[in-house]
């Protein structure tokens, strides 16, 4: 059997963990740089805040329904995250976390009060030890216990948090109530496909013909088919595989015009990339660069391309991808536009010490040598005291934080303070 | 031109990590009395912290628990995985603040008693918007 817990409203939730007296009021969660909302708690949601409001347009919005607005804090919920993993740890050795709030166990139980029992035991467990609320779905197979986890969070009273699907009777009943776009791994472009063929529920779904769905859609479907019909064809995957991409893509403080500032910007989001790659022993040989104009500018188009530059050979020195990202910036750049956001992206990532052997192209043999010293010193020294020469010293890059509460779990300063 | 790309493995000199050098038993000389005897050096952290994903840390304001122990300034390590019972130390949080204070569960209530003459019995009622947060099990004073 599987289960997936996966915590209610998280980001809200840490944040109520450690402000109590926002248990009932409305939360909304903004992104990087105070952004747009991100997170919702259930009381916003109600009010009908939409994920990705632009945080500025909804100022208004958010004093008027007395709504209370957080910066994100990472530090706090990825420490808060662990704790939730550690303790589904002790429940089950077979583990897949598989975000920050939501993890798949494999459970060796098969008595049917026991999995209701083991459940409840779960969420209890949690709640005490972190304060932080979950669901819990336990099913035959990972795609119902998605399902199952859905019924428990949507109807609390009746099943307390906690939904087994243990029964052929339960399963139907189940898949004729999940809409086909709450299913796991359907996306919005076979959504509209499945609508079509007039498919609305999960239990549609199930009943295609196994070759019309491998034909019409792809082997991935009709594996859900089957794991939605109660065989296993997804397992726990235990060990996510490094990350094939990484990107760092922010807004501005302010709009830009200056091709200098741009490319201070994009020299700094490349560097960053580049000691991302470091960190995770990875190389890379395709560099995507982005620059979007002001979107919420009335007067001009918003502007938005990208360029894509192939390395002539892999590499994960800040000198390389700084170099052709501030390149690719000299192109996309135009006269007379108000930018407002910049991004690299670096992908084809291959292990660092798995070089494909070029005979002319190669990554100059000083640069690694260099980025380990210049990662050190950081490492040594705090927040980027070296920087590359096209990145400006003075600026220290700042997020917008204004409604960031404090890290209670991971800076002693910051910790709670009580009467 | 030979096509075929090569896969080379480049040494990692980066810092080992892991593994463990033992440099008694082969050497010449003489090996260390004290390897069998070895034990792990005291830490406060295994001292203190008997349940590590229940527990957090906050400092006290004020003096309230004085008669406790808990003056103003000390640490307070909080284990959220104890079950609150009658004279245990709690952190709680009691109509729009956290406040630290000894249990008393009797049977006309739970209480809420400072140790400090200056401070009086809170009892909790129906009315109150009233959580218990976590059990104090230690205290770190600075001195």
């Amino acid at each position: 059997m599987f289960a997936l817990v996966d915590c209610n409203n998280f980001y809200a939730s840490c944040e109520r963990v450690f402000q109590p007296q926002f248990r009932n009021t409305p939360i909304a969660i903004l992104s990087n740089n105070d952004g747009c909302v991100i997170a919702r708690s259930d009381e916003a949601k109600k009010i009908g805040i939409p994920m990705g409001a632009p945080a500025f347009k909804y100022k208004a919005f958010f004093k008027e329904h007395n709504i209370k607005v957080f910066s994100s804090n990472y530090p706090l919920y990825g420490d808060m995250s662990s704790r939730v993993m550690n303790i589904l740890k002790q429940f089950s050795p077979d583990i897949e976390v598989y975000s920050i709030d939501e993890a798949f166990l494999e459970l060796n139980i098969f008595e049917k009060e026991n999995l209701d029992k083991l459940g409840h035991e779960m969420r209890n467990r949690i709640l005490q030890w972190t304060g932080l609320p979950t669901c819990v779905g336990i099913a035959p197979t990972k795609s119902l216990s998605k399902v199952a986890n859905k019924i428990a969070r949507k109807f609390p009273k009746e099943t307390g948090g906690t939904f087994v699907i243990d029964s052929e009777n339960k399963r139907l009943k189940a898949l004729k109530w999940t809409k086909i776009k709450d299913v796991w791994g359907i996306g919005s472009r076979l959504q509209k496909r499945l609508i079509q063929q007039n498919i609305k529920t999960a239990y549609d779904f199930t009943q295609l013909p196994d070759v019309w769905v491998k034909n019409n859609f792809s082997v991935t479907e009709l594996n859900l088919k089957k794991d939605l019909e109660g065989m296993i064809t997804f397992t726990l995957e235990e060990n996510h595989p490094v990350k094939k991409s990484i990107a760092t893509t922010r807004s501005f403080e302010n709009t830009y015009t200056d091709i200098k500032d741009i490319k201070e910007r994009v020299a700094t989001f490349a560097n960053s990339c580049a000691e991302k790659l470091r960190i995770q022993n990875s190389n890379c040989n395709i560099i995507i660069v982005l620059l979007q104009g002001d979107r919420f500018d009335k007067n001009s188009n918003p502007y938005k391309n990208s360029i894509t530059v192939t390395l002539p050979h892999t590499t994960n020195s800040s000198l390389t991808i700084t170099k052709y990202a501030t390149k690719a910036i000299e192109q996309l750049y135009k006269k007379g536009i108000n930018y407002k956001r910049a991004g690299v992206i670096v992908t084809g990532l291959v292990p660092t010490d798995n070089h494909q052997l070029d005979m002319f192209a190669r990554e100059n043999p000083k640069h690694r040598p260099l980025m380990q010293a210049i990662d050190q010193l950081n490492k040594k020294y705090g927040d980027h005291k070296l920087k590359l020469a096209n990145q400006d010293l003075d600026k220290t890059w700042k997020m917008r934080q204004e409604y960031l509460s404090k890290q209670y779990t991971t800076q002693f300063n910051q910790i709670l303070i009580i009467k | 031109m030979i096509t075929e790309a090569l896969t080379f493995f480049t040494p990692d000199t980066q810092e080992s990590e892991g593994a463990f050098f033992f440099d008694t038993g082969i050497s010449c000389g003489f090996p260390s009395p004290a390897a069998d005897f070895k034990q792990e050096r005291i830490s406060l952290d295994r001292e203190l912290i008997k349940n590590k994903e229940a527990t957090f840390f906050a400092k006290v304001s004020g003096q309230s628990m004085i008669g406790a122990g808990l003056d103003d300034n000390d640490l307070l390590v909080i284990d959220r995985s104890i079950a609150p019972s009658d004279n245990k130390i709690a952190v709680c949080f009691l109509d729009g603040e956290f406040t630290v204070k000894r249990l008393r569960v009797t049977k006309d209530g739970v209480w809420l008693q400072p140790e400090n003459s200056d401070y009086h019995p809170i009892k909790i009622t129906t009315e109150n918007n009233f959580v218990i947060w976590g059990i104090v099990t230690n205290v770190i004073k600075k001195l």
